[in-house]
């Protein structure tokens, strides 16, 4: 049911994801380091990283693209999702921190703390931790969208409060008693399910399982755009009132598909975590859900691939440019945010997809366009 | 949803279906309406006209919860409260709007747009899981057919014509198998060909459900042939046949002038 809506660019892409991760661990494991075809291990959990920004961002694009919702304040649910899996593997560690404390992580030994407080009991526990992956950043997408969807709050406004919203729990997560790690967050894991973390088997799982997420989130996002609900989305961002005149119940609407998205995000952010190593309080700046905006508008707002295509080609892009000239990173990617928006209006996909579109209109003598799936936005 | 109204000898033994009585809603002190009150029966069509300000907007507004009115009473069927309903509750009690300048899904079908008219469950899971019955298809054969559409089906509604979108706006609205059709001018930029036709498909809905336009075309309020309400400054300045309300002293004072 879900694969009969893939069009010819959902295989593509579908194709070399599974691909990248198939390949990517095969040939960093299994080939040897002096061969041309090896992969050097420390390419492997970056590209994990990109995949799972790629995730981050076809979940951005669901709700941006399709339904209209520009949320500036993506990377929270990102990061919840993140520091749920960093409780998890916090709790890991056991002994052999540095206090050596067989129950407290470290900075609440630092912090002359008694006991494990009650947020934190639990996360010994995978599946315990697997599910708040997904529960803590769709609660608060569920409350925050419940209150503004049904008070009408859209367009700039609501932008300006999903950055505010970021902004707040950036704050909070900065204390040290909120019980989070304050500004240090969590770091030197050691196990994720009784695998070293730091081997390059659990790399290659891990990198493996990003691909698998990225293919899986697009799936899901494919089948619900080109589902009734995705015409509806559709729209809901093209004409909000005559939708509520037909009958649709607007809010409704916008509060599944902003709670799914953050849902979303937090998978990637909770993969991203063991990856990196590292989760800490910058991961709420509003920069970063910014930069995430931008990834969805360089490849393609609307299009899904596209999304996973920007956040793929920007953080390449980053890697080289901060590792050429360090400085000027930011200014490059303003300039290009400002290049794509004046001559790609439609992202690279969308504007490839135009391309096409137009020759085989040449073709057709009725000038009609194939029906089904909604274009990108304008 | 459906709040019963306490009785007080009010509309349910008359066929009227659109109940407004002493309706005023007023923005920082401006009365958009005044007091107004109307009354539309089950199959009847009704013309609005008045001139600008005259709140015909407003009245459409609230009729279809857009706009909560400061005082009085808007029934439904005698028993739905409207001033207590949402827009989506109103339009799923058989209330259907058409805007003044044509508001469509620009990049949808045209097929789809109707698609997503349909009378259906429209919860977001019920539209999830939806799948296109056989039943459907006819349905939204039979109104692109009606709406002369038909060979549009699969183009964009962004690249229909002004007067296509018009009737594409009309055909979702039927598709929502509304009880009343609320319709803002809906001849405004077509041709005379176009609005004669218009004309024509009104009536046929007409038959069977209740109509209301809002038009400043005087050719074409002629054309319906059909009872007049003439709005002025929030309330009814007058009512009856398009001859009776043109040759009323006040109308042509404030609207059609001399």
């Amino acid at each position: 049911m879900i694969l009969r809506n893939i069009d010819r660019t959902g295989w593509i892409f579908l194709v070399c994801v599974v691909a990248l991760g198939v390949l990517v661990p095969v040939l960093n494991l299994a080939v040897p380091a002096g061969s041309f075809f090896h992969i050097p291990d420390y390419l492997v959990p970056l590209i994990g990283k990109y995949l799972c920004f790629a995730l981050l961002a076809i979940s951005i694009d669901l709700i941006w693209g399709y339904a209209g919702i520009l949320s500036l304040g993506h990377g929270a649910f990102f990061a919840l999702g993140g520091y749920a899996m960093g409780m998890y593997l916090m709790r890991q560690i056991g002994p052999r921190g540095v206090y050596a404390d067989p129950v407290l992580p470290d900075f609440m030994v630092f912090l002359n703390w008694k006991e494990l407080p009650w947020f934190w009991q639990g996360f010994d526990m995978f599946w315990y931790a697997a599910i708040w992956v997904l529960l803590a950043p769709g609660l608060l997408a569920f409350v925050f969208g419940w209150f503004a969807f049904r008070s009408r709050v859209t367009g700039v406004y609501l932008s300006i409060i999903t950055q505010a919203m970021t902004f707040a729990l950036m704050l909070a997560f900065f204390r040290n008693d909120m019980g989070f790690g304050g500004n240090n967050g969590f770091t030197d894991f050691k196990d994720i399910l009784g695998f070293n973390i730091q081997a390059g088997e659990t790399r290659a799982v891990l990198f493996f399982l990003s691909a698998m997420s990225l293919a899986g989130g697009y799936l899901l996002c494919r089948w619900i755009v080109t589902s009734k609900l995705g015409k509806v989305l559709v729209a809901v961002r093209d004409a909000e009132s005559r939708t509520r005149f037909i009958g649709y119940r607007v809010e409704n609407y916008k509060l599944f598909v902003f709670t799914l998205s953050a849902m979303i995000a937090g998978i990637a952010g909770a993969l991203y975590v063991p990856q990196v190593g590292i989760i800490n309080p910058s991961e709420f700046t509003p920069a970063n859900s910014i930069e995430s905006v931008i990834w969805v508008a360089v490849g393609g707002r609307g299009t899904l691939v596209g999304a996973a295509i920007g956040a793929l080609t920007v953080n390449a892009g980053k890697t080289w440019f901060t590792g050429v000239l360090p400085d000027m990173w930011l200014f490059a990617l303003g300039g290009l945010f400002v290049l794509v928006t004046l001559f790609l209006p439609k992202g690279i996909l969308g504007t490839i997809n135009s391309g096409w579109e137009k020759t085989r209109r040449k073709f057709r003598s009725d000038g009609s366009v194939p029906s089904g799936v909604p274009d990108a936005a304008e | 949803m459906n709040q019963p109204v306490p009785q007080h000898g009010l509309p349910t033994l008359t066929p009227t279906l659109l109940y407004l009585d002493d309706v005023t809603v007023s923005f920082d002190g401006f009365k958009a309406l005044n007091g107004l009150s109307l009354a539309v029966d089950e199959s009847e069509m009704r013309a609005i006209i008045g001139p600008n300000g005259a709140g015909k907007t407003t009245m459409m507004d609230v009729i279809t919860g857009k706009t909560r009115p400061n005082s009085g009473t808007a029934l439904f069927n005698g028993k739905h409260d409207l001033t207590k309903l949402d827009e989506a509750q109103i339009a799923t009690l058989g209330i259907g709007r058409k805007f003044q300048t044509p508001t469509v899904f620009d990049m949808h079908s045209v097929e789809d747009n109707i698609l997503l008219a349909l009378k259906a469950d429209r919860k977001p899971f019920a539209a999830l899981f939806s799948r296109r019955t056989a039943n459907e298809k006819e349905r939204i054969d039979a109104l692109l057919e009606r709406i002369r559409l038909k060979d549009h089906r699969a183009r964009k509604a962004s690249e229909l014509s002004h007067g296509q979108k018009q009737w594409l706006e009309i055909g979702m609205l039927l598709a929502q198998e509304p009880r009343v059709l609320l319709v803002d001018e809906p001849a405004a930029g077509m041709t005379d060909q176009e609005t004669a036709d218009t004309a024509d498909l009104l009536r046929e809905i007409a038959e069977t459900r209740s109509v209301i336009v809002v038009e400043h075309d005087m050719v074409f309020v002629r054309d319906l042939g059909v009872k007049v309400t003439c709005l002025h400054e929030g309330s009814v300045l007058a009512e009856g046949t398009l001859d009776q309300v043109s040759a009323d002293e006040r109308v042509i004072e404030v609207y059609l002038g001399r």
